[in-house]
């Protein structure tokens, strides 16, 4: 079961960062994937919190929006970890698709390589494979079907009980 | 109050689907006094339960039932099971439509003999002319509240109208407004007029856009005279040994095989579903299936040149608001083949949410380029281009070989390619509409590919001759004389305008064969 939280970690700041960072920003304890900056964690159950922490960051890369924070990217990957704990074959794929982009990325692994460009020239190499297309399809709802991001991409959603659009700027534009 | 027919009630007439041809036909003759049962595939959800929510209306209206697809059109790469987005629900496609009600122009039922021979498309004129037609666009039009007809004013226009007609303007287009949109303006017929909610396309709930949903088919319920049946999927029509049909088998709610008997049989299941009906209800008499000695049941399908447009200014459109299909120019729609192909297109502005945009403004991509242009979807502007495209035997519904449904029937594969002069329309459609947004300043535009099929005809098209077709001038098959196709599927060859409209009108006009053909007792 993974549980997404946004509570304090119950770790201080410090005690986090001296468990070794991921870049600077999400740090493994235990089974959580945990971001110290931003108050929130994510607990793994079937997947190693590694994996997940990698899954956050290839998220990223595959649809980089710089004004959402990683939060919403652990939660649109939060359904592999769910899924991995049904069916072992699926583990097997997203453990391997994992364990293989670390190995295409050098002694660092994935999230070892510092610039985006670098990474995604690794996900090309892998882009056809049902590992990537899997990642990549459950995203494309999984990240843009949450109610929270759409605000950062001034879409408001839901109109309906506001009354529609009528009295609330269907025709204001004022540049044209 | 709604009717209830016995199933062994071999008096009535059965309609497959409840849209915009099935649930007007079912309205039209029960308001004659004819007993009618439709059979309907989907749920009955009214407009208060429809879902501002476009995943959420998704998995509550659409037609998700497995199809394969095959041929070069890229949805059969990136939604291979998922040709059509088409509606499973009471009220069919009528819940999902923009509204757009435009007649066709006159050539257009003409295209054999405006056109000439293409080849590789098979051209045919419809065996009705505009003139014969006219009477029943007005009342199809008077029956929807299509604004821009009988008094109603047009829509106001919303932002992303507002940049459409800047930039028609700009480059000298003649026919741009808000449309012909069977949307309420006004309110009339005990329902709301349009509140610029935005989410057409998942139901209006606020009932201010025409759907047999809440017009035809209670009205035609009220008569006594009309069963809608949800929740009932038709497998196979069956027929004596004459040759006519006597009933339906569907599977009810509980997945229960039943047979409704019926007097007449008319089919209104879009243009996958009826043709795979009639294949499906193949016998040892009908050895191709039923109605098909021409050999054209499932084949000429059409689906529109489409593909889309959107824009991004630098600063703010908010084209989601209002009326998701909020106008229209229609000069690109006429037949010039100076232009390097025949027929015409129109431009109709066209919106989705964040979720939708994401998913269809080009399906696989990833990376920057892609995300970047959802970055500023707020400063975004969209359009729909709608065009006539050729129809070819070889674009086509056939049955699977393997596949089968839940009630062990072969699922339908959709088989298409462009022909060449869809492709000559759709790329010269995509540069007017990215000169269209660079003139009112885009900063990047995007030629966005074809969606899942929203307009699916011509797979039981209408003949003159018995040779060429699969059904007459009513819509009644050719070889059955009590069998009859009610939707798009009848359609000879596309046009370039949205088929709803014609659809509607046709079943007005069919309804009135069909009564006068009972009376007289021929059928």
């Amino acid at each position: 079961m993974v549980t997404i939280y946004d509570a304090k970690p119950g770790l201080s700041r410090r005690e986090l960062l001296k468990r070794g960072g991921i870049g600077a920003l999400l740090v493994i304890s235990g089974s959580a994937v945990i971001s110290p900056e931003h108050a929130w964690g994510l607990e793994t159950s079937a997947l190693k919190p590694e994996t997940m922490a990698t899954l956050i960051q290839m998220a990223r890369d595959i649809y980089p929006h710089d004004q959402v924070p990683d939060k919403y990217y652990a939660i649109a990957v939060k359904g592999h970890d769910e899924q991995a704990g049904k069916d072992a074959a699926y583990k097997a794929m997203i453990e391997d698709g994992i364990a293989d982009l670390d190995k295409k990325s050098g002694d660092g692994g994935y999230r070892g390589l510092g610039w985006e460009d670098q990474r995604v020239g690794v996900l090309k190499q892998i882009e056809a494979t049902p590992f990537f297309q899997a990642i990549r399809g459950g995203l494309v709802v999984s990240l843009y079907n949450q109610k929270e991001v759409w605000p950062i991409f001034g879409y408001e959603g839901e109109s309906y009980s506001k009354g529609g659009y009528i009295a609330r700027g269907f025709n204001d534009i004022e540049w044209l | 109050m709604a009717a209830s027919f016995d199933l062994n009630n071999d008096g009535v007439v059965v309609i497959i689907g409840s849209g915009a041809g099935g649930g007007t036909l079912g309205n039209e003759l029960a308001q004659k006094g004819v007993d009618v049962v439709i059979l309907e595939a989907g749920a009955r959800h009214e407009y208060e339960d429809f879902i501002n929510d476009e995943w959420g209306s998704f998995a509550q209206l659409a037609w998700t039932d497995k199809r394969t697809t095959s041929g070069d059109w890229r949805v059969a790469k990136d939604f291979p099971n998922l040709p059509a987005w088409i509606v499973k629900s009471v009220g069919g496609s009528t819940t999902h439509w923009a509204g757009a009600s435009l007649r066709f122009q006159e050539h257009e039922f003409k295209t054999l003999s405006t056109y000439g021979k293409l080849e590789g498309a098979n051209l045919l004129d419809w065996p009705i002319t505009l003139a014969e037609m006219e009477p029943y666009y007005a009342k199809a039009e008077a029956k929807m509240g299509v604004t821009g007809t009988n008094d109603w004013p047009r829509l106001p226009g919303n932002n992303n109208f507002k940049v459409l007609k800047a930039g028609a303007d700009k480059l000298g287009y003649k026919e741009c407004h808000t449309g012909n949109m069977a949307i309420n303006s006004v309110e009339r017929d005990d329902r709301n007029s349009c509140q610029q909610t935005g989410f057409c396309f998942q139901g209006c709930k606020w009932g201010a856009k025409w759907s047999t949903l809440y017009t035809e088919i209670p009205k035609g319920e009220a008569t006594g005279h009309l069963e809608v049946r949800p929740n009932a999927m038709a497998i196979k029509i069956n027929h004596d040994a004459s040759g006519k049909v006597t009933g339906v088998v569907y599977a009810d709610k509980d997945g229960k095989l039943q047979e409704q008997k019926a007097r007449i049989v008319a089919v209104a299941g879009n243009s996958i579903e009826s043709p795979r009906l009639l294949l499906n209800s193949a016998s040892g008499k009908f050895p191709d299936g039923l109605a098909n000695s021409s050999g054209q049941v499932g084949k000429n399908y059409m689906r529109h040149t489409t593909g889309s447009v959107y824009a991004i200014f630098d600063k703010p459109v908010h084209m989601y608001r209002g009326t998701t299909m909020a106008g229209i120019i229609r000069d690109e729609a006429r037949h010039d083949p100076s232009r390097g192909f025949v027929g015409g297109y129109e431009f109709e502005t066209l919106s989705l949410g964040l979720p939708f945009m994401a998913a269809f403004l080009d399906p696989g991509a990833w990376g920057r380029s892609f995300t970047t242009a959802l970055d500023h979807y707020d400063h975004m502007a969209g359009l729909w281009i709608v065009g006539e495209d050729m129809p070819r035997a070889e674009n086509r519904i056939t049955l699977h070989a393997d596949e089968k449904d839940a009630h062990g029937m072969p699922i339908a594969d959709v088989h298409f390619d462009d022909h060449p002069n869809d492709t000559a329309m759709r790329n010269h459609a995509y540069k007017q509409a990215t000169a269209l947004y660079a003139a009112v300043g885009a900063t990047r535009t995007f030629p966005t590919p074809p969606y899942p099929s929203t307009h699916n005809l011509g797979t039981n098209r209408m003949s003159e001759k018995a040779a060429d077709g699969v059904v007459n001038k009513h819509g009644q098959a050719h070889d059955i004389k009590n069998l009859f196709v009610s939707d798009g599927s009848q359609f000879t060859t596309g046009a370039a305008e949205n088929p709803t409209l014609t659809i509607v009108s046709l079943a007005i006009r069919q309804a009135g064969y069909i009564a006068a053909q009972m009376s007289a007792k021929t059928i």
